[in-house]
Formats: structure tokens, sequence, C-alpha cells
């Protein structure tokens, strides 16, 4: 294995023994990314002068101080971060033409917790426009490819931070997660994806989309990492009034690969016809598996499971018409060269800079919330939205953590869905509920496909129960090979 | 639930987006599609529901009402697309 292919942990241990450099494994990567990146298309902006300046830095503090860093498993590791996190200097595009030449002034609280615990920034990556799609073809950037089968999109929004870690580009990432944004693409490369409870992890610079939905997470390469990643995330912010100040648990300590009498939720919502043959069979394999580890598996309801895309279409849109009416081309972004008057200037810069997904999700969130239609929408869609959080505490009183598949299908092929926005949307429909519910989702890997796709199942915890599901994804996976596997490119 | 061009329109205005006649047709199509499947939500019984706004519910946190300065003039209009001195540079907008 090559210094690229190895995970957070893997490397910190190199590191300790001093058998590597922060400099070794950067200029690996950078290696890395120039020979695949041509393929994959998973950056936007490539930092290389700062990652090396970073790695440098890091090696200095590696030699300087044997003991400090070694309780910082980040010191020295390069990542790849979404571009939709503000970091200060850095080019932040959010893929679109609207923010083409965007300099941020400041640096995301989460962004500068990663920073101060000594990652290395290799650059940002690629995602559908302001974060709103399932593939990432809505970037106005940069086409970013599958690194499993290079004629399939990587799931989206977070395409590029999934694409990039399981190419090699980078050795871990961060994704934003409003709907499935890390849970889908990570199940579609292979990937361990994590969407913390809402209020978790700080949103401060973070580009909005649906504030009351949006959260920050990771995507790595199998559960440990993932630990490590939320434990660097995780905290209150007071820039961020939805951030929580509650204690953080040391996550590292719920690795244990043991589930003896946990109750494992199986909801038969999840499990009903359109299913892909092999997904279905794959979630079958991963519940024997649990059960062998000495889990018990328990059937469960969650009755407005088919509710929450139309819930979402509804909510979702009518933030995020709000959150982008910001982008007016007078303060920052782009400004268009023919403005005539002052609302010809709004309308032509926002026209020219938003992408056609953009303005088809503005134009509903407008329509929504427009005088007349408020209640029949917005309102319902507020109830329904409480229903299906009491699906959740419901399902919850009979189980630990609740089990589904992550996408109905393993990923599809370049275009396949791009003229139907509905269909599109329908890709989300095992993620979405759990964003609307607020509570902590993972993916992780649990098979292939005859033809090599990965195959990704969900665990969902009541709020703030990360631990629970990193313990039940860590005996998994410790049982398991899936996560071994690399893309051959 | 079809939506007239018209009504597209409309919306576009409120939105502040300058739509092509193209635009238009398609987002008439796409969006009249779109609220037919939202309106599934019509089937349920939502009568004395609760709307949730937030998934967590917690009070909105206050702080002292102090001046602090996170950021310098500089920084705030180094992305302007248009400045003059300390100002954002805007088309005139009271006619003459």
């Amino acid at each position: 294995m090559e210094l690229f292919d190895l995970t957070i942990h893997e490397l910190h241990d190199l590191l300790k023994q001093k058998k590597t450099s922060s400099v070794e494994i950067t200029e690996a990567v950078l290696k890395r990314i120039r020979a695949v990146e041509p393929q994959v298309g998973a950056y936007i902006t490539v930092t290389e002068d700062l990652a090396r300046a970073q790695a440098k830095k890091a090696d200095e503090i590696i030699a300087r101080d044997a003991g400090a860093w070694r309780a910082m498993p980040l010191q020295g590791i390069p990542l790849g971060i979404k571009d939709n996190f503000l970091i200060e200097g850095i080019k932040t595009t959010c893929a679109s033409k609207i923010l083409n030449n965007y300099i941020p002034p400041y640096t995301a609280t989460c962004a500068r917790q990663l920073l101060d615990q000594g990652a290395v920034v290799l650059g940002k990556l690629n995602l559908d426009e302001f974060a709103m799609g399932s593939s990432t073809e809505n970037s106005a950037m940069v086409q970013t490819r599958n690194p499993w089968d290079l004629d399939r999109i990587p799931g989206g929004s977070s395409g590029g931070s999934a694409a990039a870690v399981a190419a090699g580009e980078c050795i871990a990432s961060t994704g934003t997660d409003t709907g499935g944004s890390i849970r889908l693409p990570a199940a579609l490369t292979n990937l361990v994806g994590l969407k913390p409870t809402y209020g978790r992890v700080s949103r401060y610079g973070i580009i909005a989309f649906a504030s009351s939905l949006d959260q920050v997470g990771p995507l790595t390469k199998d559960v440990t990492d993932s630990a490590i990643m939320l434990q660097a995330l995780a905290g209150h912010d007071r820039r961020d009034s939805t951030s929580l100040n509650l204690p953080i648990p040391d996550y590292a300590k719920a690795l244990a690969p043991d589930v003896k009498g946990w109750k494992i939720g199986i909801p038969k919502e999840y499990f009903v016809g359109g299913m892909d043959a092999e997904v279905a069979k794959a979630m079958k394999d991963a519940v024997e598996t649990l059960k062998k580890l000495g889990a018990t598996c328990v059937d469960v309801t969650l009755p407005h499971t088919d509710y929450g895309v139309p819930t979402y279409y509804i909510l979702a849109t009518a933030e995020a018409s709000s959150n982008l009416a910001r982008y007016d081309g007078i303060r920052y972004g782009h400004r268009t060269s023919s403005p005539g008057d002052l609302t010809k200037l709004y309308e032509k810069s926002r026209s020219e800079g938003f992408g056609p997904e953009v303005k088809r999700r503005i134009m509903l969130g407008t329509y929504v919330l427009s005088a007349g239609y408020y209640d029949a929408y917005y309102i319902r869609g507020q109830k329904v939205r409480t229903l299906i959080r009491r699906d959740f505490e419901q399902a919850f009183e009979k189980c630990d953590v609740i089990l589904t598949p992550v996408s109905p299908t393993p990923a599809w092929k370049i275009g396949e869905k791009t003229n139907d926005p509905l269909k599109m949307y329908l890709s989300d429909i095992f993620t979405i509920n759990v964003n609307l519910a607020g509570l902590p989702g993972m993916s992780l890997p649990c098979g292939f496909t005859g033809s090599g796709l990965p195959i990704g199942m969900q665990l969902i915890a009541k709020h703030f129960e990360e631990e629970k599901m990193l313990r039940v994804a860590y005996a998994y996976e410790q049982a398991t090979e899936w996560h071994k596997r690399r893309p051959k490119l | 639930m079809a939506l007239s061009k018209d009504e597209v329109l409309k919306i576009a205005k409120l939105a502040r987006l300058e739509l092509s006649p193209d635009e238009v047709e398609m987002y008439s199509t796409q969006l009249s599609a779109i609220l037919d499947y939202v309106e599934t939500l019509n089937t349920l019984n939502v009568e004395g529901i609760e709307p949730t706004a937030h998934a967590m519910l917690v009070p909105t946190p206050f702080r002292e009402d102090v001046v602090t300065q996170d950021q310098t003039m500089d920084k705030c209009l180094a992305n302007a697309p248009a400045r003059e001195g300390t100002f954002f540079k805007v088309p005139k907008i009271i006619g003459s």
C-alpha cells in the first residue's frame, strides 16, 4: 500500500514511530493528485504551496515536541475541504459562478479547529452548486467522476469530498449534509460518511443552504478515522446560535467491537419495492453479520417515511430561497456587466451567477413562501416534519440504533437523471428524514455489486448518541473487509 | 398543481431572477411536476399537529450588547465588485 492509501490513524502511528513525515505524506498525496485528478476531477482548488508549508510546520512540531502532538491524531495529516467551507485567503466558490472569485475574509470555526489540530489543507473539493444535488453534476466548475467507475457519478452533494478520499487524493475530507450529502456519496464510493446531530458541529463560516437542516461531518476510509474527525469538528461555538453547549464525549472510547445484546431496529418502510436486488441482498447480509456479533434485530416502523422527500423539498427550498437572497451583486460575488437600474442589477447578476438547479430551488422556495401558499405548503411541511420526528422517537423506544440502506441503487451513470429533477430528488429517499428529525446518521461500506460498485448501509441514532452509531459501525467493520478495498485507477 | 408561465414569471420577479423564455417553459413544466409530488402531503391529516421549525428547539442564546470588532473594513470591502474608498459602489438608484 502507498502512503495515500492509508488512514489517519495508520499514518499517525507511522509518524509516532518516525517512519514517515508529514512532508513525505503530503508529497505522496500531491503526486497522487497530479496523477489521477485529470480522470477524477475532485478538486476545484489545490493549495499546493500552503499544504507544503503546513506539512513542514507539522514536522517541526513533531520533531520539537515528543509529547503534546501525540494526542492530536490530525497533526500533519493532509485533508481535503469541501468548497463550501470558508478558509481565510483561499478561494471558496461553492461550485457556483456567483462566487467565482470569492476570497473569504474569515475561517469557518470547524475548519479552524482542524487547522488548530495540525491538519494540512490540500485544497477545496467539488460539490453540487450550493450543495444542491445528489450527483455533483450541478457543479459549475468541474465534472467529478466516481473512482470505482469513471462513467458514473460519485453521489452528491459532497461528491468531490468522496471521490478525493476514495481515489487517495486526500486522507480524509469534510462534507456537509442537508438531505444526505455526506452519506450518499460515501455509500457510492465505499467510504464512511458521518452526519452528526444537528447542533453538534458549528456551521459558522459554512455557506448556508437550508439552515434548519445543514450539518457538517467527515468522509473517511474507516470508522476509527470517522471518530477522530468528529472529535476534531465537534463543539459549541458562540457564533452559531444553533450549536449546542454540551460536553463532547471521547469518541475513540466508543470503538469497542462488541454489540452483544444491542438492539438494531429495522424499519419495514425502508425495505420495500424499487430497491436494487444487490443492495437488498447486501442489507440482508449486514443484518446477519450483526446478529452473529450478538446484536438482536427488532422490527420498527417509521410510518411517515414516504412523506420525507416532499416535506424536504418544501422546507429546504424555502430556507434556500431566503439564504440565497444575499447574493445580490453588491457586496461580493458576481455582478453583471450591464446593470441598468438597481433591480436589473440584482436580476441579471443572480441569473448569470446561479445555475439551473439553484434557480429551480429558489423558485420553488419563493413559491411555497409566497402570500396565499405559505400555510398550504410551508406550515403543512413543518407539521409533517413533526410527524417524521415522532416516528423516530417511537422507534427508538424499541432499539439502540436503526439500520437502513443509504441509497436504493448503487452509483448511476453520469447524465442518467439530469433531465428529471424529481427522479434525482428521490435518490435521497433513505437519508432525508434523518435531517428533518435532526438525528445523527452514518453510512458505511457493506458490500459490492457484481460489477464492482460499492454499497453502503446507514446507521441512525438518537440525538447526541453518535457513540452508539460508531460502536455498532466499528463492530461491523471489524467483522468485515469491505472498507479495505480501494478502486483501481 | 400546474404553474402557468405567468405564475412562473411572477415567482421569478419575487426571487429577483431574470428568466429566458426557454427557462420559463422549463420551470413551468418542472415546478408543476414537483408541486404535484409535494401535494401527496395533502393526504395526511395534520390537524392539531405543532409545526417543527428546528429539529433541536433550544432557546436563543443571548450575549452582552457590547461592540466587538471581528473584521476590518478593508477585509469586508475586499470582495466588492465595485468600491470607492470605504463604500460599496452601486448604480444610480434615484432617477435624474
